[in-house]
């Protein structure tokens, strides 16, 4: 079905086929999809951003925004202790209010998957894990790989990787393809099920919008579960108008393809009013059934707190001090 | 899998996207049996109204001469009513013809006394100083505004209360640097009698009064009959600003009062924007009088998007370009000229953008069309749109409740429609877009340019030579390139043809205002 396919220019599901079946059609596929003008995406996101979302609308999308975490360290300093402390934290993050949902994962670096998968057991949180040698992912392929297959084997349920924006950045779209498509195969357990995969553009490095809405075809051709903004190691990372550009196109995907892609904007979202700017986003661009923890979420590791204060502040009509919430 | 496409239903969008017949065939991604993730809810947005006591309003309203209300209830009077509710928010005085001479007499006075005599800094002064009280009383001026006219707080908070304080900060900074202008002369003509519309109340009294005072001329403003009390209170805000009196005068009253300033002797300039029809009436007025006229009329504009365009961002700005204001704007984009090539893509986006539309009250700081200014205005709609059927164009708008009093219209779009439609002729002043295409640029130019009007015009396209070319072939007074419906007092505004003559802001606009 390839009428009214609103983006790459009339691309149906064969079409895409074709796209990516050599360098030279795969570039002039990313390149022949519709430019973006940055001062009306730009407008469109502010303007988006003065929704106004209160009472019973605010505390629906604060319990969405919880559900939406995943729950977020990666520094150098991470031990185990403070990996159990924040899956503990992800499974009741208000230990005061048994009502408050759970949020959607742990994301840790790889060594870490275990700590995490041990406390967080089957208690529905997923354990995310980095991979690829983020943030910057200059390592070999081999290497690349290895870390996959080893973050999966410790049990991780979601591999973030990182892409090569290097490759992308000089026009190698045939191998930032290649590598997506290979780690996908290195998340694949030997039960057949397979490690869900997001795919981080690290936006702050692609710098334009078109290369936005190429890197997000790119990567969904190439098999990608989510398409994420950034590592969080890189300013500016997630911002409400790259998101715009990712919610439109995995819209546009499904329209194309019938397939349904996430979208994860990671970094720098730290309160509950940017938090529900990009619901809002969400429900107007892509729909409302991207409105879920299975389609939709935030890279985030402070917001969490604040969706808490907002929550008790809606339930109790008063503000908490932040020593009522827990730290990890 | 039936998981993945579970429609919510929020706004009614549900159905809009669906000749796209693509999604039915989804389902290879939702594995999603291992997520503990339970079932999603509608996002619906609760009420959020902006709060109607930051406005005093009084009962009844006299005109504002010489620097005092008269008192209300003297002579005739009329009532201004919400169009969202058809509430009646005031009593307002019918100014007489005595009433206009006042007027007129008050404005004589403060400009041979005082105004004309005044150094340009000093005039700047008074006009900084109610830019700034604009700026403070913006909330109370956004509400008044919204309530009067039935625009969605969203535009006349984040729209027209910002242009109208950066038109009268504009035009503070000339007051003192008119001979750097370039212009004929600096010298004022006199008295301005200023005829403005319902569309913009506050921001084209800021265009017509703010070049004036700062040239040196004085006014008698009359606002339209259905939105006079933006401007009663912005006179007010005169009074707050100390400007001396007379310099500022508005009456207020319908067709009659109108005429009765325009034929004003004392009077040197008119100044009118409106319907073509009435700006023709005032042409012939002040033909063989030494009154200097501008006139800002009516519109067609054409919103031409090339196959190179930016498609997401060109349905935005078709979007924004006729259902700003609900489409109550005389530059609306209100033909929609879109290459064949693309044509089934951008109506195909543009029908689903338009399903996220939130119609209704104009205070909830979530709507985005609000209500149809007046009665006469939708009989008038509906009068028009209906002729589109008749000639058989396609009508189609999304499902969307509207309020069950008050004035209301959906956002609507004809498909099929040609130069040879009533719809893609005469200017409908609505929420209705007339959809036509085109093969190439020179056949988009040539339905552009044939119309009676020539105000304003769009040209979307990733290529910017053709923007340029573009540019140079359309008649009319402003193109925009990958945007529409932006103002900016250094701009200047104006029309080709019946859309009038004379240009408003920027440097040109104080030529208006000299000898």
């Amino acid at each position: 079905m390839t009428t009214a396919v609103s983006a790459g220019n009339g691309a149906g599901s064969g079409d895409l086929a074709e796209a990516t079946s050599s360098e030279a059609s795969l570039r002039r596929f990313l390149h022949g999809l519709p430019g973006v003008d940055q001062v009306g995406a730009e407008a469109r996101a502010a303007m988006l951003g003065t929704r106004s979302i209160k009472t019973t609308a605010k505390e629906l999308a604060i319990d969405l925004a919880i559900r939406m975490v995943d729950l977020t360290t990666l520094e150098g300093q991470d031990t185990p202790g403070k990996v159990r402390a924040l899956s503990s934290k992800a499974m009741r993050p208000d230990p005061a209010d048994p009502s408050c949902p759970q949020v959607a994962a742990v994301c840790v670096y790889p060594d870490m998957v275990p700590f995490a998968r041990e406390t967080l057991g089957d208690s529905g949180v997923h354990v995310a894990s980095v991979a690829t040698a983020f943030p910057s992912g200059r390592a070999s392929m081999a290497v690349r790989l290895a870390d996959t297959r080893d973050a999966v084997e410790a049990g991780a349920d979601e591999v973030d990787m990182v892409i090569d924006r290097g490759a992308f950045l000089s026009g190698r779209y045939q191998q930032v393809f290649d590598e997506i498509v290979a780690v996908r195969e290195a998340c694949a357990r030997p039960d057949g099920t397979a490690a869900h995969l997001k795919v981080i553009f690290e936006t702050g490095e692609l710098a334009t919008y078109d290369n936005v809405r190429r890197a997000s075809w790119l990567a969904m051709m190439a098999g990608a579960d989510f398409i994420k903004t950034s590592t969080g190691k890189v300013s500016p990372a997630a911002t409400l108008p790259v998101t715009l550009v990712m919610l439109e196109a995995v819209r546009d995907f499904r329209e194309a393809t019938g397939q349904m892609v996430g979208v994860k904007p990671a970094g720098g979202i730290r309160t509950s009013k940017d938090a529900i700017k990009y619901l809002v986003m969400v429900n107007e661009v892509a729909g409302p059934d991207w409105l879920d923890p299975v389609w939709f979420r935030f890279g985030a590791s402070s917001l969490l707190n604040d969706l808490l204060m907002q929550r008790t502040k809606m339930k109790t009509g008063r503000y908490s001090g932040p020593d009522y919430f827990t730290l990890d | 899998m039936a998981e993945n496409k579970v429609s919510t239903g929020s706004t009614g969008e549900s159905g809009s996207t669906g000749e796209s017949g693509s999604t039915g065939e989804s389902g290879t991604t939702g594995e999603s049996g291992t997520h503990a993730l339970d079932a999603r809810t509608a996002f619906e947005y609760a009420p959020a109204p902006e709060s109607r006591a930051v406005v005093d309003l009084r009962s009844s309203y006299g005109l504002f001469i010489d620097g005092e209300f008269t008192a209300p209830g003297a002579g005739s009077s009329f009532k201004t009513v919400s169009p969202a509710t058809e509430e009646v928010l005031a009593e307002v005085t019918e100014a007489s013809a005595e009433d206009v001479d006042a007027a007129v007499k008050a404005a004589r006075r403060a400009y041979d006394k005082v105004w004309s005599r005044m150094p340009g800094r000093e005039r700047a002064k008074y006009l900084y100083r109610i830019a700034r009280i604009v700026q403070e009383r913006s909330r109370e001026l956004a509400v008044l505004e919204s309530l009067d006219n039935g625009k969605p707080i969203r535009e006349s908070r984040d729209v027209d209360v910002p242009l109208v304080a950066s038109w009268f900060f504009y035009y503070a900074g000339w007051a003192d640097k008119l001979e750097y202008a370039g212009l004929r002369s600096t010298q004022p003509l006199g008295v301005a009698a200023q005829v403005i519309p319902w569309n913009f109340p506050l921001m084209m009294l800021a265009w017509k009064i703010a070049p004036a005072l700062a040239a040196g001329n004085t006014v008698v403003l009359k606002p339209a009959e259905t939105t006079p009390l933006t401007a009663l209170l912005f006179a007010e805000i005169c009074q707050q600003a100390d400007l001396p009196p007379g310099v500022v005068n508005i009456v207020t009253g319908a067709g009659e009062t109108g005429k009765a300033l325009v034929a004003h002797p004392g009077v040197d300039k008119v100044a009118f924007t409106g319907s073509t029809e009435v700006g023709r009436a005032i042409a012939k007025a002040v033909a063989g009088t030494e009154k200097r006229v501008t006139l800002e009329l009516g519109g067609k504009a054409a919103n031409i998007v090339f196959d190179d365009a930016p498609v997401d961002q060109a349905v935005e700005g078709i979007v924004n370009g006729i259902f700003f204001n609900q489409g109550h704007v005389c530059c609306a984009g209100s033909r929609l000229l879109v290459q064949e090539s693309v044509a089934e893509e951008v109506l195909h986006s543009l029908k689903r953008r338009m399903a996220t539309l939130r119609v209704g009250d104009p205070l909830d700081k979530n709507t985005d069309i609000g209500a149809i200014n007046s009665r006469d205005q939708l009989e008038k709609i509906h009068e028009l749109s209906d002729t589109g059927d008749a000639e058989g164009a396609e009508r189609w708008a999304p499902q969307c409740e509207l309020p069950s009093t008050g004035f209301w219209f959906p956002p609507t779009i004809f498909t099929g429609v040609t130069q040879a439609h009533r719809i893609a002729r005469e200017e409908i002043f609505g929420p209705v877009l007339s959809v036509l295409t085109f093969r190439t640029p020179a056949e988009a130019v040539e339905k552009a340019n044939n119309t009676p009007f020539g105000l304003s015009a769009g040209v979307w396209s990733d290529k910017g030579s053709r923007i340029l070319w573009m540019a140079d072939q359309l008649r009319a007074g402003v193109v925009w390139a990958n945007t529409f419906n932006r103002f900016d007092p250094a701009s200047p505004f104006g029309g080709y043809k019946e859309s009038g003559y004379g240009r408003e802001g920027g440097r040109h606009g104080l030529e208006a205002y000299v000898r």
